[in-house]
């Protein structure tokens, strides 16, 4: 298993050389005179990708752009904001905890894609539907992991530190308070993916702005090009989240063995 | 008594319940119920200011369970703690404590462990962080300040244990086999240095081992414990080596030997007693 970086850099860059072969020859080569991957269904990868160029020789894409990552952001940091809090009164409070439980569990267990249409009904057709949406998404894993954190903060660690002489107030900044946030971090990339899933299906469900109501927008007039244009852009906009949430986390969790880098 | 006595246990009884959050944890007095586990049954033992200590035992006979006693973790079933003639309630407040497992706060750098002592004691952060070079220094880490935990070998991690203990300036120390996971030579190092730390400011310490030698090579009491449930202090030895100790030389001595030889006699029905009552 030890390829090189340069190698490994190849063989992924070939993959997707091989993926858009097939897509181009499908859609624009008749073999024995059918078209495998017609064009109304699937459209062509040129197609697509002078779409993508045109989209953003353009202004109107930046506004999506920037109404999707507003939904994101808030709905993150509304929903850890709120997880943070609630996971650590209930591991603190054990009989709060015990009380809320089975509705905890409920409420988690329910596809909250089912919310949406109450969302816009309550909230209205702009973003905070959306940030609604994603915030139920993101509390959950930011709840559990926080709660996970506080819970599972090693004994001799807390009995040392009050042999050190802490207070209840000052275990909790030095001790409870960094374990639940290494938790939290942990959880970074799947709760601001869920987030930004949030945004784009409650976009897509109903909305005026935003990647997914373009992507919508585009369906609803058999836009085939439009829909793949659209799919690209959010895919490469993923990627970007991702590579600040990785930036972000590597400077927070520098005390970890695995997420500092060292002694791996 | 006397307040020259730093710890005193006086027949003290852990009972380990089995019904722990009920009557909020081992708290409770009174005898032991069924399923309960009776750790500790009469033990006494006093330590005097500026004396070094040992606990020998065999595995599980509640040396440990003793030492938290001692650290107000844990509390009697009956008998009574005092710390320097005062009754303890609540943690010691005049002790340090070293544990077995790793400690030290993941998330905090080496230097940033051991000035957290002085720092929530509300000593001013810069004043802290001085103290705390000062102490690593001390303890052999200079330069190491900068490090996370994961990023020091298992003796340096003990090494700024014994710093973040020893900057609290603590009038007892409390050791639970503090070097029990190092390999042998690190143990000897490790010894060592503890001892020239003792040297300087005596302190009383408590140190529990199941490691007769360690024991003797570092203490001027050895104390035997017998195996549990219902342990007890069943021996006590003086160790008239002189001071300053080399804690590896010293194993090379003909009174270590004696010494040792009327230790081993005892706990030696002790440790069998203990492996018999787990193996088949």
């Amino acid at each position: 298993m030890s390829v090189s970086k340069r190698t490994l850099l190849l063989l992924q860059i070939l993959v997707a050389v091989v993926a858009l072969g097939i897509w181009h020859i499908g859609s624009s080569v008749p073999i024995l005179g059918v078209y495998f991957l017609p064009k109304f269904f699937f459209s062509t990868p040129w197609d697509v990708a002078a779409r993508i160029v045109k989209l953003f020789s353009g202004t109107l894409i930046w506004k999506h752009l920037g109404i999707t990552l507003t939904e994101t952001l808030l709905a993150f940091v509304i929903g850890a904001g709120g997880g943070v809090l609630i996971g650590f009164w209930f591991a603190r409070r054990p009989l709060i905890n015990a009380v809320f439980d089975p509705y905890v569990k409920m409420a988690n267990a329910l596809p909250r894609v089912v919310l949406a249409p109450i969302f816009m009904l309550w909230l209205g057709l702009g973003i905070w539907s959306k940030v609604a949406l994603g915030v139920t998404l993101v509390f959950f894993i930011v709840f559990f992991n926080v709660y996970q954190g506080v819970k599972e903060v090693s004994q001799a660690v807390l009995s040392n530190a009050r042999m050190l002489g802490m207070t209840e107030q000052q275990l909790f900044r030095h001790v409870y308070w960094p374990s639940a946030l290494s938790w939290m971090f942990s959880s970074l990339h799947t709760s601001v993916g869920f987030a930004l899933v949030g945004a784009v299906v409650g976009e897509y469900l109903g909305s005026a702005a935003g990647l997914g109501y373009m992507i919508h927008e585009a369906e609803g007039v058999f836009d085939t090009t439009g829909v793949f244009a659209g799919m690209v852009i959010l895919a490469a906009f993923v990627l970007v989240v991702d590579a600040i949430v990785t930036a972000i986390e590597h400077r927070l969790l520098v005390w970890r063995p695995d997420a500092a880098g060292r002694n791996v | 008594m006397p307040p020259d006595i730093a710890i005193s246990l006086e027949q003290i009884d852990i009972i380990y319940r089995a019904q722990a959050y009920a009557g909020g944890g081992v708290r409770d007095g009174g005898p032991a119920r069924a399923g309960d586990y009776h750790a500790v049954s009469q033990a006494t033992l006093a330590v005097k200011e500026g004396e070094f200590v040992s606990i020998v035992g065999p595995t599980g006979c509640g040396k440990s369970t003793l030492l938290n006693a001692a650290a107000g973790l844990l509390q009697p079933a009956n008998g009574g703690v005092s710390i320097y003639g005062d009754l303890l309630s609540g943690l010691n407040a005049r002790a340090g404590y070293l544990f077995q497992q790793d400690a030290l706060m993941p998330w905090k750098t080496a230097l940033e462990n051991v000035a957290i002592g002085l720092e929530v004691a509300g000593v001013d952060p810069a004043i802290a962080r001085d103290r705390a070079e000062h102490w690593l220094a001390q303890v052999g880490l200079q330069g190491f300040g900068l490090r996370y935990p994961h990023q020091l070998s298992g003796g340096q991690r003990k090494r700024v244990g014994l710093a973040q203990v020893l900057i609290r300036n603590p009038d007892i120390l409390l050791m639970d086999e503090p070097f029990g996971p190092l390999d042998a030579q690190t143990r000897q190092i490790m010894g060592n240095l503890l001892l020239s730390l003792w040297a300087q400011e005596r302190k009383a310490v408590l140190f529990v081992t199941h490691d007769l030698e360690e024991a003797i090579a570092l203490s001027d009491r050895v104390v035997i414990m017998s195996s549990g449930p219902k342990a007890t202090i069943i021996g006590d030895y003086r160790i008239d080596l002189a001071r300053p100790r080399d804690a590896m030389d010293v194993r090379l001595d003909a009174g270590f030997h004696a010494i040792h030889k009327a230790i081993w006699d005892q706990l030696r029905g002790e440790v069998m007693k203990a492996y018999q009552g787990v193996s088949p």
